[in-house]
């Protein structure tokens, strides 16, 4: 009898303590920054994941269940340069949440410390969706990875200070196992060095740009604009004379047009996860990467 | 006495300042040297970064160069805490213009087209009119003031070169608790359609419901606060109030507020593929004077006037089935909302000519249900199906035989419906073509209507984002 008293006074104890360690919430718009979340705050964070490998980052819709998480959320960890400008800035204004705010340091976006490609010189949108700042899809080039989540370690360590060694901790054991995967990953890839390859949209000029990967065509004539079917005829004539090694397909996107496009210039399709969640071995931030790659190999 | 009080002030302020001119003049030298350290630090970050441009510019295109990590951008930029800038230049608010216009082919003369059974509603309802016409011309200027509030303001330019203020409104940023406060002019937060922007509607025009209750849409002058309960569950309560300036409340001839708003909405999502979204509104207001344009039993212009209580419920409800994640490849939206307002009071016949009064009381509902389908990337189909009861007024003019019911032709009971299909193609983000057809069987006459519309929707400047 004492003992269930005993037992219950000390969960009661047990209750009352557990706010004063409640985890950070933190709301990551892609599956990559959950994950990458996840590698730095381990159990001191609680990771929600807005969207999905299988959608366009750019083009979701903001939900009424984003909105609830966007309410008691201690961070937001979004990519920036306007990739979610379509619903992110809806979930933050209908949140009611003043520790989110643009400004404040619960508001992170990955691509403040990175260094972005493709930044147009012109803004005109006759050119298709780009967007201002540069390309956003900073994801596939893994050292823009280790670069985030150093930044994000110290957002991290100054929304909960009491934590700051356990986050800086995780980091380093993080980037010590990064580094040493970038090397394998580089040294597996130095084969597709300089091979020719025809992506969807320009999503993967970072995965291109890294593995030196030559991107001669894009199956999106201007970006986020579908092909048309004398886009299409254009690129079968441009592509049978010099076949690329592969047509790049992300996990989200519809495998249609590169199919035809397959079919008429006997380049192999991969779909790459894109994503973390995009395939079933890209479980982690790790398995996106050896995915990404062991498909690119394969294809023949 | 004045001019003695000035003089003094004007002595203080010289006593005070001079010592201060002292000692800046003593500050002089070493805001100097400051100012050339600042000079320095800049003349060094201007040279690395030309250092890293020259780096950049001759490394090798796209090769494995990238195995030794790229400089960490400078600490300035890092720090920027995001905010990104949008697509404002600096200070400038974000812009965008949104230009709408439609051709349209409609059988029976847009003039006299009425709703069976209802009040007339203020504010541009109907079918519009026939051939090309330009359509609403939407501004608007957004963003934030400081870290505390934001502003935002939609101009509509008319086809008959009228400006109106649409919305005008600050919103609070730093809350505490999930509550945000609004206030200004803006549309009301009740039901699913009443705050969506017109070009961001599924059809050319609103539903028969919100036509006739609110003249399109319900705005006011006034103030709203909203609340967000900490749960994974979307749950949100809201409450307004404010001086009435929308049908069908009106302005009223006294000081304070005019009735009041309050609405709440629930939302979730259903498994992967399913969100929705669920609400309920209730709408307490005054009319005073209402006057609206009819005719008598000899088809005689004339203006009769409300003053009373008119109280509304509206319940409402949206879902989004997106199939394959990816709303822009396969998206089905199914929404729906019910309206039922009670009005009760005086009813005031030609009030130019007899101006006869008497009470008044009537029951009336309506309802609409309709469902998008994005079938193909750019290309959505839409059916919706509209519906409204008018009930039996209570008038008192009518009952005490005063006045025959023929006195009020558009109060003879009715039972309008419409049936509306769309299908449109959205090049991109920016723009969308639609052609719409509406069988149209709400006209006070009983005779059908029917409508044929191809309309544009394009908008340039800052991306917009949209509720759910």
């Amino acid at each position: 009898m004492f003992s269930f008293i005993r037992s219950g006074v000390a969960l009661l104890i047990l209750a009352a303590a557990l706010p004063a360690h409640a985890a950070l919430k933190v709301l990551a718009t892609t599956a990559d920054w959950g994950a990458l979340a996840t590698e730095i705050g381990g159990d001191q964070v609680n990771v929600y994941v807005a969207t999905s490998a299988l959608q366009d980052v750019h083009r979701v819709d903001a939900k009424p269940s984003l909105v609830a998480r966007a309410r008691t959320a201690d961070l937001v960890f979004a990519t920036g340069a306007e990739l979610e400008i379509g619903w992110l800035p809806v979930l933050i204004q209908e949140s009611g949440n003043s520790r989110i705010q643009p400004g404040s340091p619960g508001y992170f976006e990955a691509t403040s410390v990175l260094t972005l490609l493709e930044k147009p010189e012109h803004f005109d949108r006759a050119l298709g969706d780009i967007h201002p700042q540069g390309n956003p899809h900073v994801q596939l080039d893994p050292h823009n990875i280790a670069r985030v989540a150093k930044a994000l370690t110290e957002r991290l360590s100054q929304l909960d200070g009491a934590h700051a060694q356990y986050f800086q901790q995780r980091e380093k054991d993080f980037d010590t196992r990064w580094q040493a995967a970038i090397q394998r990953w580089e040294g597996e890839a130095a084969p597709l060095k300089g091979k020719p390859v025809v992506v969807m949209h320009r999503d993967q000029t970072y995965l291109c740009q890294w593995l030196g990967l030559n991107q001669v065509a894009a199956i999106e004539p201007k970006p986020g604009m579908p092909p048309t079917a004398g886009y299409l005829g254009q690129l079968v004539t441009k592509l049978t004379a010099s076949p690329p090694r592969v047509i790049m397909v992300n996990a989200y996107n519809d495998p249609k047009a590169a199919n035809w496009l397959s079919d008429r210039v006997h380049a192999p399709t991969v779909v790459l996860p894109f994503s973390v969640g995009g395939s079933k071995e890209a479980k982690d931030l790790f398995g996106l990467f050896d995915d990404t790659l062991n498909k690119l190999l394969a294809a023949k | 006495m004045m001019s003695c009080k000035a003089l003094a002030a004007l002595l203080a302020l010289a006593g005070m300042t001079t010592p201060l001119l002292g000692h800046a003049a003593d500050d002089v030298a070493s805001l100097r040297a400051e100012l050339q350290a600042l000079k320095d630090d800049y003349h060094k970050r201007v040279d690395a970064l030309e250092q890293r441009i020259s780096t950049l510019e001759n490394a090798p295109v796209g090769g494995l160069a990238e195995a030794t990590p790229a400089p960490e951008p400078a600490p300035a930029m890092a720090s920027a805490g995001g905010g990104g800038g949008g697509t404002g230049t600096a200070f400038n608010p974000a812009i965008s213009l949104i230009l709408t216009g439609n051709y349209a082919h409609i059988d029976q003369d847009p003039a006299t087209w009425r709703i069976g059974g209802f009040l007339p509603p203020e504010g541009e309802v109907g079918p519009g009119e026939r051939s090309f016409n330009l359509g609403e011309s939407e501004l608007t200027l957004s963003s934030n003031v400081d870290p505390y509030f934001s502003a935002q303001m939609t101009a509509a330019l008319s086809a008959q070169n009228e400006v109106e203020v649409e919305e005008a409104f600050f919103r609070t940023l730093a809350l505490p608790e999930g509550f945000t406060a609004k206030g200004g002019r803006f549309f009301s937060g009740f039901g699913y359609l009443n705050e969506v922007h017109s070009h961001a509607w599924d059809f050319a025009d609103q539903p028969l419901v919100y036509q006739a209750f609110f003249g399109n849409q319900f705005k006011q002058d006034g103030v709203q606060v909203k609340w967000l309960a900490p749960t994974d569950l979307f749950i949100e309560l809201g409450a307004e109030t404010g001086n009435g300036s929308g049908f069908p409340a009106t302005r009223l001839s006294k000081n304070g507020l005019n009735g009041a708003t309050l609405f709440a909405h629930v939302g979730g999502d259903y498994g992967d593929a399913t969100s929705w979204r669920a609400g309920a509104a209730y709408l307490d207001q005054r009319a005073e004077d209402r006057s609206f344009e009819t005719v008598d039993e000899f088809d005689l212009p004339l203006t009769n006037a409300f003053t009373g209580k008119s109280r509304t419920w509206v319940v409402d409800g949206v879902l989004k089935w997106t199939p394959v994640g990816d709303p822009n490849r396969r998206q089905l939206k199914l929404q729906g909302e019910y309206m039922q307002r009670r009005e009760s009071g005086l009813l005031t016949f030609d009030t130019a000519g007899s101006n006869l009064t008497d009470d008044y009381s009537s029951t009336q509902s309506g309802w609409y249900v309709q469902g998008v389908y994005q079938f193909l990337p750019r290309w959505r189909a839409g059916l919706r199906y509209d519906s409204l009861d008018s009930g039996t007024p209570h008038i008192g003019l009518v009952e005490s035989g005063e006045l025959p019911l023929s006195a009020f032709p558009l109060l003879l009971p009715a039972n309008p419906d419409r049936i509306s299909i769309m299908l449109d193609w959205n090049p991109s983000e920016f723009s969308r073509l639609r052609a719409q057809f509406d069988w149209d069987d709400a006209r006070d006459s009983g005779d059908r209507d029917q409508a044929f519309r191809l309309q544009y929707i394009y908008g340039i400047g800052a991306h917009g984002a949209h509720k759910f």
